[in-house]
């Protein structure tokens, strides 16, 4: 043990595990016996009825989901109420869990890239900024400036799609079967179309890459967005004088599930709910990432914090957006599209950590990763927003009906599958 | 009746049928789909039935939410281990005659997250699938191409014999067992009355 004449060390000096007491040999797999079969089923779906406890009323449990036409997907609300009204709610989620972030950390840095096209599928192209930003960070890559713009202009593009179809369901939650949902996925198909020739496939378009994109514009392109612009604020127009003053949305929508702003900065709430609760707080604006720090746009904020101001907000934004599109396809420079140091091939960063974060429609969307070197990140992490804003759904909806639980449900604006991930 | 005479009947405004013919016209025509979205998959299937596809050319525009009123189940997106008890469950509330349409990858395997621990790799495994679309997600035109090819097989069911339909023969189940989650995974891992994967043979010369 001692060749060198050094006196062993005391065992309290060695690791924790043998400092405490005799090494115990971890037992096999194969020889931990299995737990007994659960009995019965893990949750009961049908209603169950109690007494309240003062015995003036009954309450009612209620499953809602993950198979119903209002949850957006496969989200549950385990609903108590007392007759039409909340006063429990606990939201299930899981249902759509597939493992995205255990994949990220066997697969390459680029092998990740479509996956994050799946996390909010409304929002392919700003998952993939995300992700490639912090990628960009870890390996210190810098993106050219048209690629800048590239990723900004269908950013933004994203965004009026997101809120568009996020409008169409809110409205509908209200009541609206069909026309508005099919005016905005009307819209929506002129944008996919775009997302379409630009990326070569509608809805999961895994274009960014580290250091840029994947490839430059389409010729006619940029002639179909100017279009898209052009004709955008007309739409924009005509669904406002639709919607705005109709006194059925106005009334399933003013003053209920108020969010205070001290709740919401409390509950890490980011994007269109937090600044509709009228606090100031845009990643684009803050950490001015990208090129948005170039672009002239304001950030709408709410007064009340209620279901109107959130939708009001996601028009408002759509407003912005517009703009900020406008400005972009004035100034969108020519040049590479690529940082030449980055390589696809045999991507291994250095080891390190990092946190991206941008703007996504629904709030801050971020990106931990660390890497040890290798391949493929040690650690994925995805900060995603529907997940953080969808935890103060109990506060919102606490003493509202059933039936407007629905409608904060729909101007939460979440996506199961990144809420699950 | 031969088909000569059909003809030329109908040329003098006789039309003849056979009860087989219009009862399946009449199924084919309305195939009413269960209004059941999954993931990424559903937001195309609602596309479809929106102004630029229009499912509704084809009768099936009309998405029920509640099992009871669908004949057409279509598994769009990915089924994980939590759902899929939840989804064979939807299946057997839905009275026959009853179809499955598997939308996109992940439904027919499990997809680009096959390799996940908690979806599984393929709605098949517990329900009979009719039509499998491929892609990711598959395009709403694939969805419609779908719903034709499950017209053609509508149409071509008879109504008697020994090929009749599942719904036609008393003896054959119309539910099928719903599988819980045990201590480590799904139970049973398949239904082997329903999965019925093909044959791999490998052979020395590769």
């Amino acid at each position: 043990m001692s060749e060198a004449g050094r006196p062993p060390l005391p065992p309290e000096d060695l690791m924790g595990a043998l400092s405490t007491g005799d090494l115990v040999p971890e037992p096999l797999a194969s020889d931990v016996p299995l737990p007994p079969p659960q009995p019965e089923a893990r949750y009961e779906a049908r209603p169950k009825g109690r007494w309240a406890e003062d015995g003036e009323g009954e309450l009612l449990e209620v499953s809602v989901g993950p198979h119903h036409p209002s949850t957006h997907g496969v989200f549950r609300m385990d609903v108590v109420l007392e007759g039409e009204r909340v006063v429990r709610l606990k939201p299930v989620c899981g249902y759509l869990h597939r493992n995205h972030e255990k994949i990220g950390e066997g697969t390459s840095y680029l092998g990740s890239i479509p996956y994050t096209d799946r996390l909010d599928y409304f929002c392919s192209l700003t998952n993939n900024w995300a992700y490639v930003l912090t990628v960009e960070k870890l390996a210190g890559l810098q993106v050219p400036e048209r690629a800048e713009y590239i990723r900004v202009l269908t950013a933004e593009l994203t965004r009026v799609l997101n809120h568009l179809c996020l409008v169409g369901f809110l409205v509908h939650d209200m009541g609206a079967m069909g026309t508005p949902l099919m005016y905005a996925f009307r819209e929506r198909e002129k944008l996919l179309d775009l997302f379409e020739a630009l990326t070569g496939s509608r809805m999961m378009c895994n274009y960014f890459r580290f250091g840029g994109c994947r490839c430059d514009l389409p010729p006619g392109w940029l002639e179909g967005v100017q279009r898209f612009v052009d004709e955008f604020p007309r739409f924009l127009d005509e669904y406002e004088r639709l919607l705005n003053e109709n006194e059925i949305l106005l009334v399933r929508s003013q003053g209920i599930g108020v969010l205070t702003p001290e709740l919401a900065i409390n509950a890490g709430v980011t994007g269109p709910m937090l600044r509709a609760s009228g606090v100031n707080y845009d990643v684009r604006k803050v950490d001015r990432y990208g090129v948005y720090g170039r672009f002239a746009f304001r950030v709408p904020l709410g007064e009340h914090g209620d279901t109107f101001d959130r939708y009001m907000i996601r028009l408002l934004e759509m407003r912005e957006s517009h703009r900020i599109l406008g400005q972009a396809l004035r100034e969108l420079p020519a040049g590479p599209i690529l940082d030449p140091k980055a390589k696809l091939r045999g991507f291994r960063p250095r080891a390190g950590e990092a946190y991206g974060r941008i703007e996504a429609p629904k709030g801050e969307l971020g990106f931990y990763l660390i890497s040890d070197g290798k391949p493929n990140p040690y650690r994925y992490r995805v900060r995603p927003p529907s997940f953080v804003n969808l935890t103060i759904l109990e506060d919102l909806c606490l003493g509202h009906t059933l039936a407007d639980a629905v409608v904060i449900l729909g101007s939460v604006d979440i996506v199961m599958g990144e809420v699950d991930r | 009746m031969d088909e000569g005479l059909r003809n030329e009947l109908s040329k003098q405004g006789v039309f003849t049928t056979t009860l087989q013919e219009l009862y399946n016209w009449g199924r084919r025509s309305s195939v009413w789909p269960l209004n059941f979205g999954l993931a990424c998959c559903a937001i195309e299937m609602i596309a479809a039935s929106m102004a630029r596809f229009d499912i509704a050319r084809f009768g099936a525009e009309v998405f029920r939410p509640s099992p009871r009123q669908a004949d057409l189940m279509i598994v769009a997106g990915t089924v994980t281990k939590k759902m899929a008890p939840l989804v064979v469950r939807l299946f057997n509330q839905m009275p026959e005659p009853k179809y499955v349409i598997a939308m996109g990858a992940c439904a027919i395997s499990g997809g680009p997250f096959k390799q996940g621990y908690n979806v599984l790799k393929g709605i098949d495994r517990y329900v009979p699938v009719d039509i499998h679309i491929p892609g990711c997600p598959p395009r709403p035109e694939a969805l419609l191409h779908a719903l034709l090819k499950l017209q053609e097989k509508i149409a071509a069911q008879p109504l008697t014999g020994e090929h009749r339909p599942r719904h036609l023969s008393p003896d054959v189940p119309g539910e099928f067992p719903v599988p819980a989650y045990g201590p480590y995974d799904l139970q049973p891992a398949k239904n082997d009355d329903v999965w019925r994967p093909a044959l791999v043979v490998r052979t020395d010369a590769g």
